[in-house]
Formats: structure tokens, C-alpha cells, sequence
């Protein structure tokens, strides 16, 4: 999948993690760190994006993935134009690629998209004008890509480095476009054993090509590890017939503190978020000490920013910076 | 007054004919093969030295996308494609808008093929009034406005009593029954093959028990009625072992293989290529290896392009919002010649499998060169190389994940019933 990258092997578009390589995805780790300052700044905005506009555009209904791409592409002194594209509005009349050309036809430099249809992302990429970049902010079940990168970025802020860890992935992996993302980051970061955690019905079929161990059972699956990322439990499930009720899902499946006592001492806790708390993860674990989930949403802009920079082709200067 | 293809290389599969032999064709019938008939007068002359002449190509399995669908595909359109194709009987089936379930709509059918005067075409009667899968169809009245086989299309009947009933009914009036095999709760909002590529891009895999488990069911009732039936589209491994399985039982069973299955597998959808989107899916490469075993052995006796041509904007979006199927009626030659090239078939076992045995399905006439048939006949040159591109496409339908492939056989004369309806001007 080169559509994403220039010929000279830098970022184009970021439509999925899945063959990237490990310099690239540390430079967007640095490059993130560089920003994370800025946040806590009185004057939040750095100007690397002055005079670029970027389209957020989104097909399926989100508050806060969106926010927080809006705040970073306004801390990059970008300006930005926000859509709200129902989908049954575009199944009416115009079409996809109708929306983009007219996007084009505005001058925008980049477009965030979401959409309900697995490879939308990469539709789009490849019928844009080729000076548009395209990020993908979650298609389908396919791919989130930088809700991976800033849960990577979170995990090497508290464990520094990757080569040692076992990260558990708990939840509907079935329908996560999250949990596909987090896989491929996590092993070409180097992680050494990566765990899902379901029922069989919330588990695809050959998931363990992607190179990640099988459990049914949280206990096993949780123990000794050092991250537990639990996933969003869309209510859905229930009436598709893929589980009983999100009480006995919450029973075998549920993050407590008492199931957290088999993991490492020093665990931490993500959550993509929304948490349905009581469904997939309880108040004491979301809250508690080893809970990361809040500065999840933090780094969530920084990575933003670090990907809007180096996808324009205009990243501050990091140190060490390779790829 | 008569017209001779002279200095071809015959291959007639069902009459065991593979040698150099002139054919002899008057008043839109085979009159002989090799020297004149007495009397015969030669009105004109084909010298076809070098080139195959064979039974013209029959399309098992076109969409033809009228009426109702003519920004898709209209008949003329693909009439003239697949006599460039060598295809000259055309079956086509009963998915139009409003679906072949009157003698109206194949009486309209006949006519506008018969207005274009290309390639034939025969009908597939609706097997449930509007394919909706609740109420027989008038399957006398079909039968006797000309309809050569009933089906339900791509539209697969929850309901088993009347599957069950609609076999029976079917029997009843010597009709074949085509069958799709694909269970309707396993394949809903599918996409591709539930396997290790659909699993990677996330998108809503169609597993193997949906064919089987249709299939499964299908077999058992056409055992109990006892109805021809041809089951079309196999996909997966599992399911050519069942089919094989029901022959050997003796049960009047055939069944086909999309072209494309023998050729692509789930890897082909890895850029989320929308061409390659069909029904069934694209699977696995043991999926692919176990079809052309089953064609190999017969069990597979008919091979089909499963033609649906498509306007450009139904395959202009996401994977998985993409409407499935291939536009394949200028592939069907090419592509069946190539498993003879890989060694899996004897060109006279491949020619049969697009001509003698699709005839069979439906008790057609064409398909053989036998003195007395209607001339239908293809002609091409085996050794000719040409790319696939898509200004070079004369159907409609421009989906096809084979563009850019370079195929060996080229198609230079079509008759249909005698007369010249295709001819390549360079040959």
C-alpha cells in the first residue's frame, strides 16, 4: 500500500498503519512529543499550517475524534472547514466523489474522513487531485490510524519502549477498525506478544495471521500483561445476535479491579473511548490508578498535529529524527 | 446457394471432430463437413487457414440489463460484444426491470435481440413472480413463450416450501432449474470471502457455509423432486465436493464456475480493488486450486463469464459499497483457452465446456457443428497475442479486473445461423 507515501518514502496521506515501517512511525512518536507542549502553552498555536485548509469531513456521526482534529489542525494555524455528511444524505443524490471535487474545487489542502465503509479512506486517496492529502480518521472496520499512534504514543510515554511488552486487547474485535490499527502499530513497534481478548463471535476468523495470540478467557489473557486496551461495546451487538445481554457481557468479559489483579503490577488501562462504563470496563478501573484513558484524549491532539504536519509536508524539526 | 469455411482446424467436442475440414453451411444450417455436398453451390468462400473454427460460444449466465437497466448495458450492446467475444447464444437471466416472470417480457426480450439480429438470445424464466421467492411463476407460460430454463437469479428464496414446491413445479414442465447457492442471513451486507484478507481490511466476510449450507439443502430437494437442476457460481472448495458427491449419486446435477474464480483469489482484493467485488467472492488460493480441479475432472462441466456489465459509477465508490460482478463476455474465449495454455484442459474439453455443455443444461440445439444444426459458428486465431484494454471493450459494461492482461486467441469470423455477424478486419 504505497498510495500513502511519496516516492521519497514520506508521508502522503495516512490511511492505515499496515506497511509502514518502524522509523516512520517513531518520527510520528517524536514528532508528536514536540507538540505536546504547545497544548500547555498560553498561546496554543504554532504557525506550520499557516494558510492550508483542511476539511474535516464525516460521513459517520463523532464528537470527539473530530474535536480534537479540529484543535489540532487550528493549533497548526490551519484554517478548517468542517462537514457533516450523512450518509443516507449522499445515498439520495451526490455521489461520493461528486462531494470531494467540490471540496477540490474549494482549495483544500487536506481532508480528514470518516466514513461507515471499510476502504473509503483509500477510495478517496486515489481519486484525489495530487496536491490533496488524506488522513483517515476510521473506515469502517477496516482502520483508525492515528487513535493507534496516539495509544502508542501513550503506552511509550509510561513503558518507554516496546520490545519487552505484552498488550492485551480486549472487546469487539470483530467490528473494531481501532483494534485492526493497534495491531499492526504495536507489531511494528516491535511488541512481542500481543493478545485478543473475546467471546467467539466478537473474534474474525483468521485474526491470528495478523500475528496476535487468541483468548477466550479474560483472566488468562490478562495475566503478566502490561497494557490492557479495552474496546467500545456497541450496543448493536445484542440485537445482530452476536452476544446474550451486556450484563453477561459484563460478566465475563468486564474490566474490574479484581480481574486487573492478575496483570503486571504497573498496568496501565486505555480505552478508545466512549467507555460504556458497566458494559465493558467498571468506574473503579476507568478512574483508578492504573487508568491512562484521559491522557489518551491529551496525546490524541499532539499526534493529530504531528500527522497533519509531516502529511503537508511541513514538520518542525525533531531531533533524531529519521524515515 | 451456400456459403464455406475452407482450411480451418475443426474441433466439434461432441462429435469427436479435432482436424483440418471445410464446413459447408446453407440457408443458416450445417450442410457437411468436409468435401461439398451434391448440389452444393458456393456462393461465398472463408479461407480460414491457421485459425480454429469451433461451435459458437454460449454465455450460460449473462445480465443483459433490459429492459430496465439500460444505463448498465443494453442488448444491442452486449449482443455485438459477445459475438466479438465468438459467444453467439447468449442465456440471459431474469433480473430485469420488471423481472422475466410474463410471457410480455421474454416476447420484448426476443424481439429487441431479434431487432439487433447479433448474437441469439435465450431467456431464463423468473422461478418466483418478481424473484421475490413467495409465488411460483407461470412456468407453462414461460416455457411456451420460449423461456429455456428457470431461475431465480442472484435473489436466493428464504422460504424452503417453496423452494421445494418450485422444483416440483418446474418438473412438472421439463424445465431446468438454476440454482444459486448462497444462504441469505449468512450473506447479508457481505463483501468478500471471510477469511484472512477480509478479517485485514475489516470488511464483512461471506463465509464457506454460505454456499454450502445452501447448496447442501438445494441438493437434498432436487433429489426428492427429481428436477434438472444446474447450480450455478460454485466458490469454494467444500461445495465442488458436493456437487461431485450428488453426480456420483446419480442426481441430474450441473453446475458452473465464473471464469474469474479460476483465475483471481481474496488476494486480489487486498487494495480494496472493487473490481474484483463479485458474487460469490473471490476465496482462498485452495479454494481456486479445488474449482479448476473440479473442472479439470468434469465435475465442473460448464464454465461461464456470469456476464454483469455495469455503469462506471456503480463500481466508482468503496469496496464495500461497490456493486459486485464482471463485465466477461469478450473474456469468455480467452480466458478458457488459457486453462488449456496451463495445461488443465485439452482444447477440446475447453471448447466443450463454453459450447456442447452449457447446450446440454438447457437442451439447446447449438453447441455442435453436426450437419443439420444451425450454423453458429466461431472462428479464431490461437496464436494471436492482444491486450485487454478498456477503450478495446465493446460492452457497456467496462468492469473487469483483467484489464491490462494479455491474452493468446482472438476471435476473426463469427457466423450466427450462417451469416457473418462479426468479422476482425485485420485477420
Amino acid at each position: 500500500m504505497n498510495l500513502q507515501l511519496t516516492e521519497d518514502g514520506r508521508l502522503r496521506h495516512f490511511l492505515t498503519i499496515e506497511g509502514l515501517d518502524r522509523p516512520l512511525l517513531t518520527r510520528i512518536l517524536d514528532t508528536a512529543e514536540s507538540f505536546v507542549g504547545v497544548g500547555e502553552r498560553a498561546v496554543k498555536k504554532v504557525p506550520l499550517l499557516r494558510g492550508k485548509t483542511i476539511a474535516n469531513l464525516f460521513f459517520e456521526p463523532s464528537t470527539r475524534t473530530r474535536s480534537t482534529f479540529e484543535l489540532a489542525a487550528k493549533r497548526l494555524s490551519a484554517d478548517l472547514l468542517n462537514l457533516s455528511v450523512s450518509a443516507s444524505a449522499t445515498r439520495k443524490g451526490e455521489s461520493l466523489m461528486d462531494t470531494l471535487r467540490n471540496l477540490e474545487a474549494m482549495q483544500c489542502e487536506m481532508f480528514v474522513v470518516r466514513h461507515e465503509a471499510s476502504g473509503a479512506a483509500h477510495y478517496i486517496a486515489s481519486h484525489v487531485a495530487p496536491h490533496v492529502s488524506v488522513i483517515n480518521a476510521g473506515d469502517g472496520r477496516h482502520a483508525h490510524p492515528t487513535q493507534a499512534m496516539l495509544d502508542m504514543f501513550t503506552i511509550r510515554r509510561h513503558k518507554e519502549r516496546f520490545e519487552h511488552l505484552k498488550v492485551a486487547i480486549v472487546g469487539d474485535l470483530m467490528h473494531s477498525r481501532v483494534a485492526r490499527s493497534q495491531i499492526h502499530a504495536l507489531s511494528i513497534l516491535g511488541v512481542p506478544e500481543i493478545r485478543v481478548v473475546a467471546p467467539r463471535t466478537l473474534i474474525p476468523p483468521f485474526i491470528e495471521n495478523m500475528g496476535v495470540h487468541v483468548y477466550t478467557r479474560l483472566n488468562r489473557g490478562l495475566k503478566d500483561v502490561d497494557v490492557v486496551i479495552m474496546l467500545r461495546l456497541q450496543h448493536e451487538r445484542m440485537d445482530s445476535g452476536l452476544l446474550p445481554s451486556e450484563h453477561e457481557y459484563f460478566r465475563y468479559y468486564g474490566l474490574t479491579e479484581e480481574r486487573l489483579a492478575v496483570a503486571d503490577d504497573n498496568v496501565i488501562v486505555m480505552h478508545p473511548g466512549p467507555m460504556n462504563r458497566g458494559v465493558e470496563i467498571d468506574s473503579d478501573v476507568a478512574d483508578g490508578p492504573h487508568s491512562v484513558i484521559l491522557q489518551q484524549v491529551t496525546y490524541g491532539i499532539a499526534i493529530r498535529m504531528a500527522v497533519m504536519s509531516m502529511c503537508l509536508g511541513n514538520p518542525p524539526a525533531v531531533e533524531g529524527g529519521e524515515g | 446457394m451456400g456459403t464455406s469455411i475452407r482450411g480451418g482446424w475443426v474441433v466439434d467436442p461432441a462429435n469427436g471432430i479435432d482436424e483440418q475440414l471445410d464446413i459447408h453451411v446453407e440457408d443458416g444450417v450445417i450442410v457437411g463437413l468436409g468435401p461439398s455436398p451434391a448440389n452444393f453451390e458456393v456462393e461465398r468462400e472463408y479461407h480460414v487457414d491457421g485459425n480454429v473454427v469451433c461451435p459458437g460460444l454460449i454465455e450460460l449466465r449473462a445480465s443483459l440489463r433490459e429492459p430496465g437497466q439500460e444505463h448498465k448495458a443494453t442488448i444491442a450492446s452486449e449482443s455485438r460484444a459477445a459475438v466479438r467475444g465468438g459467444i453467439t447464444t447468449l442465456c440471459c437471466t431474469p433480473d430485469t426491470d420488471p423481472v422475466v416472470d410474463t410471457p410480455a417480457v421474454v416476447e420484448l426480450i426476443h424481439q429487441r435481440a431479434g431487432a439487433v439480429a447479433c448474437a441469439r438470445v435465450e431467456v431464463q424464466g423468473a422461478l418466483t413472480q418478481g424473484l421475490e421467492g413467495s409465488r411460483l411463476s407461470q412456468m407453462g407460460a414461460l416455457r411456451d413463450a420460449g423461456c429455456i430454463g428457470v431461475s431465480n437469479a442472484y435473489r436466493v428464496m428464504e422460504n424452503t416450501e417453496v423452494v421445494r414446491r418450485a422444483m416440483e413445479y418446474a418438473a412438472t414442465f421439463g424445465l431446468t432449474i438454476l440454482l444459486f447457492p448462497e444462504d441469505p442471513w449468512l450473506a447479508q451486507d457481505h463483501a468478500a470471502h471471510e477469511g484472512a484478507v477480509g478479517t485485514r481490511l475489516g470488511l464483512p466476510g461471506l463465509a464457506e457455509t454460505a454456499e454450502t449450507i445452501t447448496l447442501a439443502r438445494d441438493l437434498l430437494l432436487v433429489e426428492a423432486s427429481g428436477v434438472r437442476a444446474h447450480i450455478c457460481g460454485l466458490s469454494t472448495a467444500r461445495g465442488v465436493e458436493m456437487v461431485a458427491q450428488a453426480r456420483a449419486r446419480g442426481l441430474p446435477v450441473t453446475a458452473d464456475v465464473a471464469l474469474p474464480n479460476l483465475f483471481l483469489t481474496e488476494m486480489d482484493v487486498t487494495d480494496f480493488n472493487s473490481a474484483c467485488k463479485v458474487r460469490p467472492p473471490l476465496r482462498t488460493q485452495r479454494d481456486r486450486e479445488a474449482l479448476r480441479q473440479g473442472v479439470h475432472e468434469g465435475t465442473i462441466a460448464t464454465l461461464c463469464s456470469a456476464h454483469q456489465p455495469h455503469e462506471p459509477d456503480a463500481k466508482q465508490a468503496p469496496f464495500t459499497e461497490a456493486a459486485p460482478g464482471i463485465s466477461g463476455l469478450e473474456t469468455l474465449l480467452v480466458l478458457t483457452l488459457r486453462l488449456v495454455d496451463e495445461g488443465l484442459l485439452t482444447l477440446q474439453q475447453a471448447i466443450s465446456r463454453v459450447t456442447y455443455e452449457p447446450a446440454r443444461v438447457f437442451g439447446l440445439e447449438a453447441g455442435t457443428l453436426s450437419p443439420g444444426r444451425p450454423a453458429d459458428i466461431c472462428v479464431f486465431d490461437p496464436e494471436r497475442h492482444w491486450m485487454l484494454t478498456r477503450e478495446r471493450l465493446w460492452s457497456e459494461g467496462r468492469n473487469t479486473p483483467f484489464i491490462g492482461w494479455e491474452f493468446k486467441g482472438e476471435v476473426t469470423h463469427t457466423f450466427v445461423g450462417g451469416r457473418l455477424v462479426y468479422h476482425l478486419e485485420d485477420a
